[in-house]
């Protein structure tokens, strides 16, 4: 026997090997396509029943935290404040803030950046945000680490910690270190990716690159959209619906009756 | 003054404490007797399946309260709140941070009510309702004054003063009510104010009232009790009859009137404008408990209703009368509905209805305390803050001397007394000298740096509870005193107007 197998034989192998990879590279773009819709059904359902619970849910008496707006425009600009600014915890705690805003805009400007994915043309200010979107993963990473530090050694946190608290950070840090590690480390066929999400938003699977450290992204993110619904990320819809900052105080001039208490 | 307690030495504001599990573990008030509970429709005592009920009132109190159902989804545990309540900064036990307060409901709504909580519930911090549970709501939802401090800083708006009403309103469902509460609320059914004074009792004490009164200033002001046609139906908190110093605050509303001409009255049916419905989170017991006032006020034919110096009877006056005893279309539309006390003295101080000397308040360096429902759960004038403004207005009307505590302890920012929500009781005593603490820092600061001699208040909670208080930390209690006490003995009566 010799020590080597015989061309033949390794043109076989050869051959073999690619079949098995295409198979796989086949399996996991199709099961990855499959775990996508589950998610986004999950997401859009989930979170739109939540909606529909709060909003039906009475708000039987007027409870603002005051002083509060005494109009309707002055309610937006309070929300606004808070949605964008954060008012409340700037208000509370500046390291708190300071980390949090730092991720939560982060994310926000991360997301958009990933709309190139979903575009085709890409548009003008997504393609425009592109260079400012890479310092987005850094912020996150920068917020999400001084967060769990917080939680971990401020006694008052840590006591109010959940397992769930520390791996929720721990996903979105997993999920913004897999992205940063592919952009400078382990790059991926970002034109094959978009073909695939470009065909995933038309249905038709087409193949994902299989880099293991997408793969990792990708699972990460389906996991974050199947827990959102279920977990306190419920926070981004339930500050809309939080009666202490979306009422007007007005209590004596509009005789509040709400129709469904 | 002696204590079975530790009492807190007074350091600078702000001080934060470590943590202490279970420093406060045995604090817990009476619980209501079968007498008491069921006149407000509650169970006599725990009834066989509480955990059924509990779990079913709760699943109730969620699809009926969209503040309950979104805060108990929405908090991250970012911890922002958790060192803003007095009670934690006064006892560092951590059932007392907002956020650990309200995960003792939260633990059991994930447990019953969410699908993290129903199948992975070590993970999310899930538990069952067991009696130990139960025991933890009934001690720590009584150790909450429903304040609303929390309420301010967290970014989600989430009211620990809600979940805390929820949970009251859970126990005294289940047979598990508070005696302090609960025995108040059935004498204002019964006689018609917390105090069960009845009404020839309220007619001798106004004219005691008001030969004090003559003796001291040689005019009649007069204290009239259910006299029809008169133009403001006063209602004030009970306490205002005689205990000190709130009192002097009564008599000070009394000149005002006289001496701006307005005709008025008390009403011996609704002579009290507490509402301890508010505190135990019982919307149908609070409704009643503030029918009495419409009710007194239509069958005296006023034009107006004044509400007097007290903090919760304002948040129910202002926020809920509207919706819950009116519309108030009987009324003057010229003035809101309801008044408070201050509002109508400060309008009658800008129409120049009243003058004052302010040297008979000159012994005094005056500071004031902000009560925690009049300052995050109302409004005076109509601006948002005037519920700051004119109080102070008032004192600087009535006082040369007058300065602020730190920024943080007032407005928005204030600190209960330690004796709110249903907790100004002697069984409490060490939560509520414990949760003076950072109010009493901040007035020693003044004490200190600017010779403040007293404290004015426009609540009778407030009152009660310094005079209480203060002895503990080495302060008169005679420190305390009522906004309109000031203005009372700075106004000229009798000059002309
Ligand atoms: S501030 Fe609000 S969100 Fe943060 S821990 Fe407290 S209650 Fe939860
Ligand atoms: S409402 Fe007041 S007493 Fe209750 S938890 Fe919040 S800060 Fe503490």
């Amino acid at each position: 026997m010799p020590a080597y197998p015989s061309p033949q034989v390794a043109s076989k192998v050869y051959v073999l090997v690619s079949r098995l990879k295409g198979i796989a590279v086949f399996v996991v773009s199709y099961l990855y396509a499959a775990l996508f819709y589950l998610a986004t059904a999950v997401l859009i359902v989930g979170v739109g029943r939540r909606i529909l619970l709060y909003s039906r849910t009475p708000a039987p008496l007027k409870i603002p935290t005051t002083p509060a707006p005494t109009s309707t425009p002055g309610v937006v600009a309070r929300m606004f404040r808070e949605v964008v600014f954060f008012e409340s915890l700037f208000k509370s705690n500046k390291w708190t803030w300071l980390f949090g805003w730092a991720f939560h805009f982060g994310l926000l400007l991360a997301l958009l950046r990933h709309l190139r994915y979903f575009t085709d043309p890409v548009w003008s200010w997504v393609a425009f945000i592109q260079s400012a979107g890479v310092y987005a993963g850094y912020a996150m990473v920068f917020g999400l680490v001084g967060l769990w530090i917080r939680r971990l050694a401020v006694d008052r946190v840590r006591y109010i910690s959940a397992p769930s608290d520390h791996l929720m950070l721990a996903l979105i840090l997993g999920i913004a270190g897999s992205g940063l590690l592919m952009k400078y480390v382990w790059h991926t066929d970002v034109v094959a990716l978009k073909t695939y999400m470009l065909g995933l938003m038309s249905l038709q699977i087409k193949q994902l690159p299989a880099d293991p450290m997408l793969l990792i992204h990708l699972a990460l993110v389906i996991c974050l959209m199947i827990i959102f619904p279920i977990s306190k990320l419920l926070h981004a819809p339930g500050l809309f619906f939080s009666p202490t900052r979306n009422q007007a105080d007005n209590p004596r001039e509009r005789r509040h009756m709400p129709t469904n208490a | 003054m002696k204590a079975e307690f530790d009492i807190p030495v007074i350091t600078h504001y702000p001080q934060t404490p470590a943590i202490q599990v279970d420093a406060m573990v045995h604090s817990q008030p009476f619980v209501a007797k079968p007498d008491i509970q069921e006149p407000l429709g509650f169970p006599g005592e725990l009834v066989e399946d509480w955990h059924d009920k509990a779990i079913d009132k709760m699943g109730e109190l969620l699809g009926k309260y969209r503040s309950l159902q979104v805060f108990m989804d929405a908090c991250v545990k970012c911890g922002a709140c958790t060192d803003k309540c007095h009670y934690y900064l006064g006892t560092a036990d951590p059932k007392n941070m907002p956020v650990a307060r309200q995960d003792l409901m939260r633990k059991v709504y994930r447990r019953y009510f969410t699908f993290a909580g129903k199948h992975f519930p070590k993970l999310v911090g899930a538990v069952d309702l067991t009696e130990e549970v139960l025991d933890d709501w009934y001690k720590y939802y009584h150790q909450c004054s429903e304040c609303r401090r929390c309420s301010v800083y967290c970014p989600y708006g989430i009211d620990t003063a809600e979940i805390t009403m929820a949970g009251r309103e859970i126990l005294a469902s289940v047979g598990v009510g508070q005696k302090y509460s609960n025995e108040i609320i059935g004498k204002v059914f019964k006689i018609g104010n917390n105090l069960g004074l009845p009404e020839p009792a309220l007619v001798d004490t106004l004219e005691g009232l008001e030969e004090e009164v003559k003796e001291d200033t040689d005019v009649d002001v007069r204290f009239p009790v259910d006299q029809k046609g008169a133009d403001i139906l006063l209602v004030t908190p009970s306490a205002d009859f005689f205990a000190e110093p709130h009192v002097d605050g009564l008599i000070g509303y009394a000149k005002v009137f006289h001496q701006a001409g307005i005709s008025w009255t008390l009403s011996s049916h609704a002579s009290e404008a507490a509402n301890f419905g508010l505190f135990i989170g019982s919307q149908g017991n609070m409704q009643r408990v503030a029918m009495r006032i419409r009710e007194a006020a239509l069958e005296l034919g006023v034009k107006r209703i004044v509400v007097g110096e007290c903090g919760h009877a304002w948040r129910v006056a202002y926020s809920y009368w509207n919706t819950l005893i009116g519309p108030f279309d009987f009324l003057d539309p010229n003035y809101p509905a309801p008044q408070h006390i201050c509002e109508s003295t400060y309008d009658l101080i800008q129409q120049g209805a009243l003058k004052f000397n302010k040297e008979e308040n000159d012994d005094k360096v005056v500071t004031f305390h902000d009560s925690c429902n009049v300052s995050r759960a109302s409004r005076m004038g109509n601006m948002p803050g005037g519920q700051y403004v004119i109080p102070r207005a008032l004192i600087k009307a009535s006082c040369n001397h007058f300065v602020d505590m730190r920024q943080e302890t007032i407005h928005e920012g204030t600190f209960c007394c330690g004796g709110g929500g249903g907790l100004l009781t002697d069984d409490l005593v060490e939560l509520r000298v414990k949760g003076a603490l950072p109010r009493m820092q901040a007035l020693h600061e003044v004490i200190e740096e600017n010779e403040v001699t007293h404290m004015a208040a426009i609540c009778a909670i407030c009152k009660s509870q310094f005079t209480k208080v203060l002895p503990y930390y080495d302060l008169g209690m005679d420190m305390i005193i009522s906004v309109h006490q000031l203005v009372g003995d700075a106004l000229e009566l009798g000059v002309e107007r």
